[in-house]
């Protein structure tokens, strides 16, 4: 039996049988071979080359768009590298003289060379290691072949272990099978964390050594509430964490049950709940747990999944699927917000030294317009289908937001032209989420129907804390003195200009925090789908006066901690079983 | 006859480059060298100083890791070593790889 302790990310308990899989990180065993099996190895290895060439190139003919061009460029520079004498000498040689095989050959001297990248301290050239990388992954993919374990297809019940999950691998698990994720690497506000609570399945990441201590098969508990793995469990563990599950089940049994009951305090305020979504099959989700509607859906999902270019067809696609499940109910949908993200960030030739501060989310729609604009036609094709609203993210300034609904007008312009029908009226909002936004509201106010408060991205401004960096992630809070400021400002500035306002950041999902953005004057919240329930418990059992008294409080509070310490105090009051 | 062939074989001919875009030699700018590298069938050999490079191997000219403002010594030797040092100079010193310089 092996205890591990990691960050919880996803809360429930899962026991199942261990799945390992590497999406990002082949473990390859170093394999000794006899030296008359040197040319097997050799020829193997040369044979794993020509078919990653040749998959290449169709990659690089497939991408012929304008904007592809970028990408183009990057399966040219793989190209050369695969058709390099040095290196395929250089793995060749290795397996003569080493006895190793052709993936042992190919894992060891691109990591050499990745490693010596990462070295490097100008920022283009470390940056290169994700090139090795994945060129190593390119190869290892040939030579490996059908051996790669399949999750798409599972038959039994698995917890799956990894190094670490990237969000598109995660949002295509089953929820019916993958029962629940531990992995390595990663951190409470990674990509695939995100996307495992929004998927409902327990997760415990940053277990470090976690892929080196389990083989496939093990049984594996995921402790999602307490942060914990265990392998190989002994008997009365498992009769133990059996124990535990059932209790979790009933919990959330239990708060399954208010799903149909409106989310009111108990003096008679109603708060409306809705969910936020990546993927169009979580749309159902929201439902299930009693969601009113989709307060931020994100369509980055559509760029992360495939070689190539979405087509209008796809976001049409996409957007329909989930704004059909909701009917009336209102569907807001967040233009792209691509660009610091790792996706991205590997696309890019010369990746940018300071990302969060550079081309991303509304400044890289506005300098792609064509594929901005066949997002917007896409949106606009949709919006007579229910109620449909549009959002702009990370606008900066008036400017911005005056130049992204200038080219709304015109794409309304063009459907005009060509009879295609779309809601005229259709809302039009922006994401509150630099500093500069929060603090020109009242301006901004002007010229949108809604805004809605993002505060992951708020607070990683204000405080000028990458929450990724866990070297400084301490410092990151949503409840500093400073961001709260900034909040208050744009929900007077919302409510002064009488126009819709919401809070769609992780803020308002966590149960400390509800009320004190009730007390602020927020009447509607966006959340993750799984945490719906919860939260609608916590505000069916407050009053507003009570809420009112929370913030009056806390703003009147100067340090974080002491804010922290008050509002977790406060909410264990209201519902002791989640903490 | 056969003397001038000769002569023409072991023509070598080497040259100081700098390095003048803002990016240094990072994965494009080593493409670019390379594929002009690889038109010639001169030998072409790149030295920073510390290590030395076969200079149409991608994976080596870009592990030189060169940085705005790097030197590099380039060695070419074979019948048509002068025009690759040629070719070679102008897209470092004077297209610098079609990309900016840095501002002064």
């Amino acid at each position: 039996m092996e205890i591990k302790k990691g960050i919880a990310v996803s809360p429930g308990i899962s026991i199942a049988r261990s799945l390992i899989i590497d999406s990002e990180d082949y473990r390859i065993p170093r394999r000794q071979i006899k030296p008359s099996q040197r040319m097997i190895e050799i020829q193997r290895a040369r044979n794993a080359f020509k078919d990653a060439i040749g998959e290449l190139t169709r990659f690089e003919s497939a991408t012929d768009k304008p904007e592809g061009g970028k990408i183009k460029d990057i399966f040219a520079v793989h190209l050369r590298f695969l058709h390099d004498r040095s290196l395929r000498k250089k793995i060749t040689d290795m397996i003569h003289s080493d006895l190793v095989t052709a993936e042992y050959a190919v894992s060891t001297v691109l990591r050499e060379i990745a490693s010596h990248f990462t070295k490097v301290k100008d920022a283009y050239i470390s940056e290169r290691a994700a090139d090795i990388y994945d060129i190593e992954r390119r190869l290892l993919t040939q030579l490996l072949g059908r051996k790669r374990e399949n999750v798409e297809h599972l038959k039994n019940e698995v917890v799956i272990v990894a190094r670490e999950l990237s969000p598109t691998r995660t949002a295509g698990f089953d929820r019916k099978f993958v029962k629940g994720i531990a992995s390595d690497a990663g951190g409470r506000t990674s990509h695939a964390a995100i996307v495992a609570r929004s998927l409902g399945i327990p997760a415990v990441v940053a277990l470090e050594d976690l892929t080196e201590c389990t083989s496939v098969g093990d049984l594996v508990i995921v402790d999602g509430n307490r942060a914990i793995v265990i392998v190989n469990p002994d008997e009365q563990t498992i009769r133990q964490y059996e124990e535990y599950s059932k209790e979790f089940t009933e919990l959330e049994h239990r708060l399954d049950a208010i799903r149909q009951k409106p989310a009111v305090t108990r003096d008679g305020v109603e708060i409306t709940l809705l969910g936020n979504i990546e993927f169009p099959n979580e749309a159902e989700v929201v439902l299930e747990k009693g969601g009113a509607g989709i307060g931020l859906y994100r369509t980055e999902f559509l760029y992360l999944n495939t070689q190539t270019e979405p087509t209008e067809q796809d976001h049409y696609e996409a957007y329909a699927e989930t704004v059909r499940v909701f009917a009336d109910k209102p569907v807001v949908i967040r233009t792209l917000d691509l660009g610091a993200d790792k996706y991205t960030q590997r696309k890019r030739f010369a990746p940018e030294p300071n990302p969060f501060l550079g081309l991303r989310s509304i400044r890289f729609c506005l300098q792609n317009l064509m594929l901005f604009k066949r997002q917007l036609r896409a949106i606009l094709r949709v919006s007579v289908l229910g109620d449909v609203k549009i959002m702009f993210p990370l606008i900066t300034n008036r400017h911005e937001l005056m130049q992204a609904k200038m080219i709304l007008h015109d794409v309304m312009e063009d459907l005009d032209e060509e009879s295609i029908p779309y809601n005229r009226d259709m809302q039009v909002g922006i994401m509150v989420e630099t500093p500069s936004a929060a603090l020109t509201a009242h301006s901004l106010a002007r010229d949108v129907d809604f805004f809605s408060i993002g505060t992951n991205d708020l607070t990683q401004y204000t405080l000028a804390v990458d929450r990724g960096n866990e070297l400084v992630s301490m410092l990151y809070s949503t409840v500093d003195p400073a961001v709260l400021r900034l909040i208050r400002t744009v929900i007077q500035d919302a409510h002064k200009a009488q126009i819709d306002l919401s809070v769609c950041g992780e803020m308002a999902s966590e149960p400390e925090y509800i009320m004190l953005l009730m007390g602020m004057g927020v009447r509607t919240i966006s959340i993750t789908s799984p945490m719906i329930p919860e939260i609608k418990q916590i505000i069916r059992s407050v009053t507003m006066e009570y809420c009112n008294n929370v913030a009056r409080k806390v703003l009147g509070m100067d340090s974080e901690r002491q804010i922290s310490a008050y509002l977790r105090d406060a909410a264990r009051k209201i519902l002791p079983e989640a903490f | 006859m056969q003397a001038e062939e000769d002569t023409l074989e072991n023509e070598e001919y080497e040259a100081e480059l700098e390095i003048k875009n803002a990016e240094g030699l990072h994965m494009r700018p080593a493409m670019q060298f390379v594929d002009i590298a690889n038109r010639f069938d001169s030998e072409i050999n790149v030295s920073n100083g510390e290590t030395n490079v076969d200079g149409k191997s991608i994976m080596n000219i870009s592990m030189l890791a060169a940085t705005c403002g790097t030197k590099l010594r380039i060695k070419a030797k074979g019948p048509d070593a002068r025009q690759a040092i040629d070719a070679l100079r102008e897209l470092v010193e004077e297209k610098h790889f079609d990309e900016p310089t840095p501002k002064k």
